[in-house]
């Protein structure tokens, strides 16, 4: 298994369903120089799910200052957010 | 493209199923820290630990942030100190024990293991003096782990020292009594110990280990409980498949974090370690896993048959995720460290026979087993024979870690807490074995260690 690419990232934010939480997270991706690659999201149950494929290549901060930034909106906001490396994913699921 | 699906059970397997990179253990040999001086041995000992594991604990920490893993421990594994300070003229050893304890601080370690000594077919002089200094140095030290291998497959059984480990772990535990003989906690005996285990108490650096390494110990048995909870009444060979899948998901996590750990501390990667590794949290019990496959407690007639097949579909699936599985990997069989058989013992449903039996087929041995204070020195040195038989014997590893409380007895509990767990006092079969301990001497080799 060789070092993945650091720059793609997995972005899962999970909680009850309240008007403007795409808005918000893609303002601080936005302001953040972070691009999003794919984006899915389903409500079951009241509870949402949404899920990001970002790319931080040309972010001008590392993936764990955003994950501060997205954990400080999650709690603002009442949501779980998280950011994570996606080669996680890759490692975990694809042979 | 991953898939939501397989994204939210990544999630669930941390968040819900306490999935965790238990540990990652840097190895670090420490040949070249002899001198004829006890005095400079040490001082090299602790330079050395403390120049390569510095960025250790950051590192951990850093990448348990970035991908959302929880790395519970970091910890450091060094060259048995038997051959360490062999050249240093020392006649306790002691001092080097707290040469590695307060290098363990420095670097902000949890444990550092390697108080070590390779006995299989006897003694060195430097080896019997870090054998007497073992109870000392693990009662005046936090942090440091102490192990003994006692025999080997190839070598056959070195019952001198099986003998002198029986008084050894009663004397550790007496100078540790006004904390339940805590000292006994940090100490195992092996027959046929890996080099490379990242698992304390028994972890060391083995001789034939490079300069410095990367293990990396992964656990995870709420996650294979709650993938064999989805195949309910389901045969065994489907339940066999469901292991495998789960282990292997567990090992690719191991792996992304050893070879992360291993570019950034700049240290070769080693192996990963699958072991099942239970704590005392609800969910987090090799116990429960067993009782999943249908058994109404564990220790109830069935466990052994089922403990085989877990440690052996946990490898498979291990061994398909990762080209370098190592150390213990399989299933560990800890009893205070794991909610589901501590509530074994105290319902009366699992005693020390059962588990001798189950060491047979799992990982390691019998491990955190609190047992009476006024054991006998040679019940417990039969008790190691015994191990170290079904090591030998049967070409794998075994081990002891046994914890006689001074002024407990059957009935009492002990609490250790944190990863320790708590115990329950076992009895032990009282039938003396001294005449047969007291002889000494080697158990020769078995035949099939013959294979050149």
């Amino acid at each position: 298994m060789k070092p993945m690419d650091s720059h793609a990232a997995v972005i899962t934010v999970i909680g009850h369903d309240t008007i403007g939480i795409i808005a918000k997270v893609s303002a601080v991706l936005a302001a953040n120089n972070v691009n999003i690659k794919d984006i899915t999201q389903t409500i079951l149950e009241e509870i949402f799910t949404m899920i990001m494929f970002v790319d931080m290549s040309k972010s001008n901060i590392d993936i764990k200052e955003l994950a501060d930034k997205l954990e400080a909106l999650g709690s603002e906001i009442g949501l779980s957010i998280r950011i994570q490396n996606a080669s996680l994913f890759n490692a975990m699921h694809r042979i | 493209m991953i898939t939501d699906f397989e994204i939210l059970e990544t999630i669930n397997m941390f968040q819900e199923q306490h999935l965790d990179v238990r540990t990652i253990t840097m190895g670090i040999n420490l040949m070249d820290c002899s001198s004829t001086s006890a005095e400079e041995t040490c001082r090299r000992i602790y330079e050395k630990i403390c120049r390569r594991a510095e960025k250790l604990v950051k590192t951990g920490e850093d990448i348990s942030r970035e991908y959302q893993v929880p790395i519970i421990n970091k910890r450091i594994s060094v060259t048995p100190i038997s051959i360490v300070a062999a050249s240093s003229g020392a006649s306790d050893y002691v001092c080097f024990a707290k040469a590695l304890d307060r290098a363990a601080k420095t670097c902000g370690v949890n444990f550092i293991g390697g108080f070590s000594a390779l006995v299989q077919k006897g003694y060195t002089n430097s080896d019997i003096k870090l054998i007497e200094s073992i109870p000392e140095s693990l009662a005046v030290t936090d942090f440091v782990c102490s192990s003994v291998n006692l025999a080997t497959t190839r070598t056959g059984i070195n019952m001198d020292a099986v003998r002198d480990m029986g008084r050894i772990i009663k004397a550790a535990a007496e100078l540790t009594k006004e904390r339940d003989a805590i000292g006994c906690a940090k100490l195992v005996v092996f027959a046929n110990a890996p080099e490379d285990n990242p698992f304390m108490a028994g972890s060391f650096m083995g001789p034939g280990e490079p300069e410095c390494v990367i293990n990396v110990g992964i656990s995870g048995p709420g996650v294979i409980k709650v993938a064999m909870e989805s195949v309910k009444g389901a045969d065994l060979g489907v339940v066999a498949e469901t292991i495998k899948k789960a282990a292997f998901k567990i090992t690719r996590v191991g792996e992304l974090v050893a070879r992360e750990a291993s570019a950034r501390l700049d240290a070769p990667f080693g192996i990963i370690d699958l072991s099942l590794a239970p704590t005392p949290v609800v969910g987090d019990s090799i116990a429960r896993i067993l009782e999943e496959f249908g058994l109404e407690d564990c220790g109830a007639w069935g466990t052994t048959c089922a403990l085989a097949m877990l440690n052996d579909a946990v490898k498979k699936g291990g061994t398909m995720a990762s080209s370098f599985v190592g150390g213990l990997s399989g299933a560990f069989i800890p009893v205070s460290e794991d909610e589901g058989m501590i509530a074994a013992v105290t319902k009366g449903a699992l005693n020390l026979e059962k588990l001798e039996a189950m060491t047979c087929v799992c990982s390691v041995g019998l491990d955190m087993i609190a047992i009476p204070g006024d054991t006998p020195a040679t019940t417990i040195s039969g008790i190691i024979a015994d191990e170290m038989a079904i090591g030998t014997f049967n070409s794998k590893t075994t081990a002891v870690r046994i914890i006689p409380v001074p002024g407990k007895g059957v009935g009492d509990f002990v609490e250790y807490g944190g990863l320790l767990g708590s115990a329950p006092i076992m009895s032990v079969n009282p039938s003396s074995c001294a005449d047969f301990i007291n002889r000494g001497g080697r158990v020769p080799a078995p035949i099939h260690s013959m294979r050149n």
